[in-house]
């Protein structure tokens, strides 16, 4: 089969039916190269939504509180309901089976930050040391906040890459003192996130810290939680969903708050969030899999469609063939030979110019939902190995009709 | 060489049964050249397609070079088409796209003869068609009895037992028919043996042998003067 006479016939005949070669090459081309930027962009959604994930940990619940909008146990509507430290260590006793990491937060929207003449307004927030975890950080240089600066209440400061940024330039910030509402904070550690900017411009201080410099007694103002995790995603899914229904109904109890309220206390999973979306990505990934492997399908026909043309045409030929002694086989290699050269030459042309199209738009594209679409190597080879059987079935049909033409008959073809 | 007896041979035609041969008995011995003739419909092309090996008979048996023929899968058909005969036809049925060499070294090809072994072989045989000039030509850049020559070398090719031409002058003109019977009758002199199916009686009398079909059966069957178509030249 892979001897040079039986590509010099391939090519013979190709440039004897020019065109319907052509046409045949075009939609094979087609079929693979839609195929490939559908996977493409898919696999840029899918990267898009994990990174907007990955902003915090996936496995995160966050509890936040509101004003209750029910009357309930001749309360009015209306009252504040406000976190404090007791909630944050009872919680910590009642599910630390189930708990990775937790912190509660103190933080104010927007307070002035002030090194050396340079000015900005960030969000300062107090949290304990696993607030890193949580939130997804990585340390740039120096450290997070420690359980030191926790009990000894110390005037420490770690910024995000965007405040280093802004207020240092190239200094290093790691030792330097900044004015945080005018009180002195020494900077021990400076963070990036991978929820970009918006989440690199915030200042993290030990929470007791936050507490005692902003007047807040035992105020807290958040707590947020990561889910231990098991290997069985849904198993996790629903640990973390009992959890939050029980963060939920505690708050509910400790702070008299009707059951059916559904402002008071929000509790925010990000686990079910996550399912849902990971859920939806596989849905679009198949979908567009689905659509490609149908323009294929489409592709293969048509070689298919001109093989048989191309049989038929050649009947006389082929029988001439068969009276010089040609076997069966040699003839169903013949025509599958060049059903599965046509079909793999066009689609690989198909692939590289997909890739090369998802190469050349993949910078230009600018959403937080689609990221950097790409074909991986996996993703080629199987569209290559998809080429190859197609191609192969393609030709089969065909090939099998060849084989079975009759040289008598083909003979009294005119 | 060639051992036929009660050949029987019939088609089928919707709910009508056609019955082609009836009782073909039948001896080429080496080195023959004979000619079948008969009217359309006498069974010529039928006998001749059996010879052949791309049709088979009801009933009867036929032997080529001693070896028996029948019910053979297609994979033996094919090699024993190759190793024992080489086809002419009327209408060349040379392969359009590949050169008169390439042409010729097809039945090599499908023999399995490496390239360069089956280049040199099938230009020997088209110079002894007196084409080695055109080896690289298209048959569409020849004219009819070049092709036909072609046709010839590339029957020859294989080196088969038994040369078997349907009409192979049928598409010629007589100067052009009499140099293509010219070369077959030196392929016959080199101790070929040699079928022509022809409808042409000058044709068939260039042959040793006449056996005459009609209606399915042989009416008659016998050797005649050889005429050379050198002889006919110098008159």
């Amino acid at each position: 089969m892979f001897r040079i006479e039986s590509w010099q016939e391939i090519f013979e005949t190709m440039q004897k039916n020019k065109l319907q070669t052509a046409l045949t090459m075009i939609s094979v081309f087609f079929g693979i190269f839609i195929l490939v930027i559908l996977v493409g962009f898919s696999s840029g959604i899918e990267k898009g939504v994990k990174s907007q994930f990955e902003e915090d940990a996936t496995n995160r619940i966050a509890i936040r509180t509101g004003r209750t909008t029910k009357e309930y146990k001749g309360l009015n509507p209306g009252r504040r309901i406000q976190l404090r430290n007791k909630d944050y260590e009872g919680f910590n006793e009642k599910y630390k089976e189930n708990i990775e990491y937790k912190t509660s937060v103190f933080s104010t929207w927007g307070g002035q930050v002030v090194y050396k003449g340079e000015i900005g307004n960030y969000r300062i927030e107090g949290a304990y040391p696993d607030q890193q975890f949580i939130e997804n950080q990585r340390m740039v240089s120096g450290r997070f906040i420690n359980n030191n600066d926790i009990n000894e209440t110390k005037k420490v400061a770690i910024i995000g890459n965007q405040i280093k940024e802004d207020l240092f330039k190239k200094k290093n910030p790691i030792g330097a003192y900044i004015e945080i509402l005018g009180i002195n904070f020494q900077v021990v550690g400076v963070y990036s996130d991978p929820g970009g900017k918006r989440e690199e411009s915030r200042v993290f201080i030990p929470l007791t810290t936050a507490q005692q410099v902003f007047n807040a007694g035992d105020k807290v103002r958040s707590l947020a939680y990561t889910v231990n995790m098991s290997d069985n995603f849904d198993e996790a899914v629903a640990l973390s969903l009992a959890m939050s229904e029980g963060f939920e109904n505690d708050i509910k109890a400790n702070h008299s708050i009707s059951p059916d309220d559904r402002s008071a206390v929000r509790v925010n999973n990000t686990l079910e969030e996550a399912k849902k979306i990971y859920g939806l990505i596989a849905t679009i990934s198949y979908i567009f899999w689905f659509v490609g492997i149908g323009t294929i399908i489409a592709g293969v026909v048509g070689v298919s469609n001109i093989m048989i043309i191309v049989v038929k045409e050649r009947t006389k030929e082929i029988g001439v063939r068969k009276a010089l002694g040609a076997l069966p086989n040699s003839i169903i290699g013949m025509i599958l030979q060049e059903a599965v050269f046509i079909t793999a030459f066009a689609g690989f042309l198909g692939l590289f110019a997909g890739v090369a199209l998802l190469e050349l738009i993949s910078p230009m594209i600018d959403s937080d939902y689609i990221k950097a679409p790409q074909v991986d190597f996996k993703t080629a080879m199987i569209t290559v190995i998809i080429l190859i059987i197609a191609g192969s079935l393609a030709g089969f049909v065909p090939a099998r009709r060849a084989a079975n033409i009759r040289p008598i008959e083909a003979l009294r073809v005119e | 060489m060639i051992e036929i007896k009660d050949l029987h041979k019939s088609y089928k035609m919707g709910t009508n049964s056609l019955h082609v041969l009836k009782g073909i008995n039948f001896e080429v011995s080496e080195g023959e050249m004979v000619a079948i003739m008969g009217s359309s419909g006498s069974g010529k092309s039928t006998l001749l397609n059996i010879l052949g090996i791309l049709d088979e008979a009801d009933k009867g048996s036929y032997h080529l070079d001693e070896t028996l023929i029948k019910n053979l899968n297609e994979k033996v058909a094919a090699k024993y088409r190759n190793k024992f005969l080489g086809f002419v036809f009327q209408s060349f049925n040379l392969i359009n796209y590949k050169s008169a060499l390439d042409n010729v070294a097809l039945p090599l090809y499908y023999q399995g003869v490496k390239r360069n072994v089956r280049m040199e072989k099938a230009l020997h045989y088209l110079n002894k068609v007196g084409l080695a000039d055109w080896a690289s030509h298209l048959p569409n850049e020849l004219s009819g009895g070049q092709k036909q020559r072609v046709a010839i070398a590339r029957a020859l090719a294989s080196n088969p037992k038994v040369l078997l031409a349907d009409e192979p002058t049928g598409a010629l003109d007589s100067i052009t028919s009499y140099e293509v019977m010219e070369l077959i009758q030196e392929i016959n002199d080199e101790g070929k043996t040699i079928l022509i199916v022809t409808h042409e009686d000058d044709i068939a009398h260039m042959c040793k042998r006449i056996v005459n079909l009609k209606d399915g059966i042989i009416i008659d069957d016998s050797l005649v003067d050889q005429v050379r178509v050198k002889s006919l030249e110098n008159v």
